[in-house]
């Protein structure tokens, strides 16, 4: 469980994130959507510690984590997978170097277990026979799933995703989707997920805020967001010609 | 002003955090042996190439400003060196290696600040300054000296090839020329603002490219602020150490 509180966020004067308040529970794929610009990377940051925010807490369990220091946050994001909108994955290591890496850094495994870890989380995403290529060898889709596979490698409690299925084709997209879904099923984990794409909310929301201008308009699931009262978030919603026809056809 | 004394105090910062206690110091080694190579043997070609052709030209010009029969010509040799020395193997090669290394620093970790590589080291509990910009600062500092020396040798070499095969001077000259009141301390003078040099150009550009904002433009940016800022630093430390070194 993720709980955050009165969270403000601003840079050099410009408000960010005005008192979001939110909880995200466990087992669950936990939706953040809003256009562009809304402030999603910057709550998910905030949430993993990457930003420090200027009021607010947040906790995981009965921890508040944002007062930790780098020691304590560093005990904490041992149980987080991150998967970066750009993948984040290193250019100067093989695909898996890159997988190793949390595994290096938070283990004293042996080589071998490593290894086989390593191994397992590759076959987990469908990814094999390409441990030894590097970063820019790979494809749009495949890069999401190496990272996929790096994220969940030390076994986390709390998988956060920024927009993981941007910049793909409407097929990858669909299957990183599913993927993520069925990793947050299998290993019960917290996930949240950026997501600004209609098709992922009405396949995975189960849980879901919607952020305009930094500030949480509308909290709900995927079945009540087509008949929700919210203004903005209609026109977020309907902005999209499939969602229109659904709610055309339902009424 | 202000921007200034801020910008002083966000390098400062990142420094602390680059000399900070380093969690795995196994890591660190094999990324040091790394940076040498990158930055430091593959740096040589270029300060061979360069330190060979402004020997030859360094030879040649004291040559024929110096057409008196009132000067023995070994002066040329001795001239040679002194300039090579003194500022052409530390100065000059610091700035075409501000040129090279330092546009290379700062888009290496600029673009890795760019696409959140930097956030995923500090997800995985990896002190990030001190991970990128630590082996390269020991990686230049170690292996900058080197190219130094590299540099004194082979435009000596330089000058003495072209000074003989201008005609300008006799081989033996040159190399009585070379050895005449030669003064070890030049070189330790030499080492010393080479190591200036080196920490200057690595850590500016390191600060340049950590704290990019935004997109490729921007690391575009950032890399040429590096050259821009680690030049005239070098410029102004090497006025400050000379004071303070030969006066
Ligand atoms: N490091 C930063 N410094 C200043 N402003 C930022 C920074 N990161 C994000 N912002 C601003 O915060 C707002 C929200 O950005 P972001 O969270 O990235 O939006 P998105 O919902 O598309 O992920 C934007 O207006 C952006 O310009
Ligand atoms: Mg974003």
């Amino acid at each position: 469980m993720i709980r955050v509180k009165n969270v403000d966020k601003s840079f050099n004067g410009t408000q960010v994130l005005t008192d979001i308040s939110v909880e995200f529970e466990p087992g669950k794929t936990n939706l953040i959507i809003g256009r562009s610009g809304s402030g999603k990377t910057v709550l998910l940051k905030a949430i993993m510690g990457l930003h420090d925010v200027d009021s607010g807490e947040i906790w995981f369990e009965d921890k508040l984590f944002n007062k930790l220091d780098f020691t304590g946050k560093k005990e904490i994001r041992k149980e987080m997978g991150v998967l970066f909108q750009a993948s984040a994955l290193f250019d100067s290591l093989t695909v898996e170097q890159n997988v190793r890496f949390p595994l290096d850094m938070f283990t004293d495994k042996s080589p071998e277990e490593k290894t086989e870890r390593v191994n397992f989380c590759l076959n987990r995403v469908n990814i094999i026979n390409v441990n030894h290529l590097y970063p820019a060898e790979l494809s749009g889709g495949m890069k999401k799933r190496v990272a996929i596979a790096r994220a969940i490698s030390l076994n986390p409690k709390y998988l956060f995703c920024d927009e993981p299925n941007s910049g793909l084709d409407p097929l990858s997209a669909i299957l990183i989707d599913e993927l993520i879904k069925e990793l947050t099923k299998e290993f019960s984990m917290t996930t949240i997920v950026n997501t600004h794409d209609m098709n992922s909310v009405m396949e995975n929301g189960e849980k879901i805020i919607f952020l305009s201008d930094g500030v949480k308009c509308w909290e709900g699931t995927k079945d009540e967001i087509l008949h929700s009262d919210c203004d903005i978030l209609n026109d977020f919603v309907f902005a999209n010609a499939l969602a229109k026809k659904l709610r055309l056809e339902e009424e | 002003m202000l921007r200034f004394l801020s910008q002083f105090g966000r390098y400062v910062l990142l420094l602390k955090k680059v000399f900070s206690k380093p969690e795995k110091p196994s890591i660190y080694y094999r990324q040091t042996m790394q940076e040498m190579i990158y930055l430091g043997f593959n740096s040589i070609g270029i300060i061979t190439i360069i330190s060979f052709f402004m020997g030859a030209v360094i030879t040649l010009q004291t040559a024929y400003n110096t057409e008196n029969p009132i000067y023995p010509t070994y002066l040329i040799g001795l001239g040679c060196r002194d300039s090579i020395i003194l500022e052409f193997s530390s100065t000059i090669s610091a700035l075409i290696l501000a040129g090279k290394v330092g546009s290379n620093i700062a888009s290496e970790i600029g673009t890795m600040r760019i696409t959140e590589q930097i956030d995923a080291l500090e997800m995985m509990g990896v002190n990030s300054a001190s991970y990128l910009i630590l082996p390269k600062i020991i990686a230049t500092l170690l292996f900058n000296p080197v190219l130094t020396i590299i540099s004194i040798f082979v435009g000596i070499i330089g000058g003495w090839i072209a000074g003989v095969t201008a005609g300008v001077i006799t081989s033996e000259d040159f190399i009585y020329g070379i050895q005449y009141a030669f003064i070890p301390y030049y070189i330790t003078y030499s080492l010393i603002k080479t190591l200036f040099f080196a920490f200057i150009i690595t850590s500016v550009s390191a600060f340049q490219g950590y704290y990019v904002e935004g997109g490729s433009l921007e690391v575009g940016r950032a890399s040429t602020k590096a050259v821009v800022f680690s030049s005239l630093l070098i410029l102004l430390f090497n006025v400050i150490l000379t004071q303070l070194l030969l006066s």
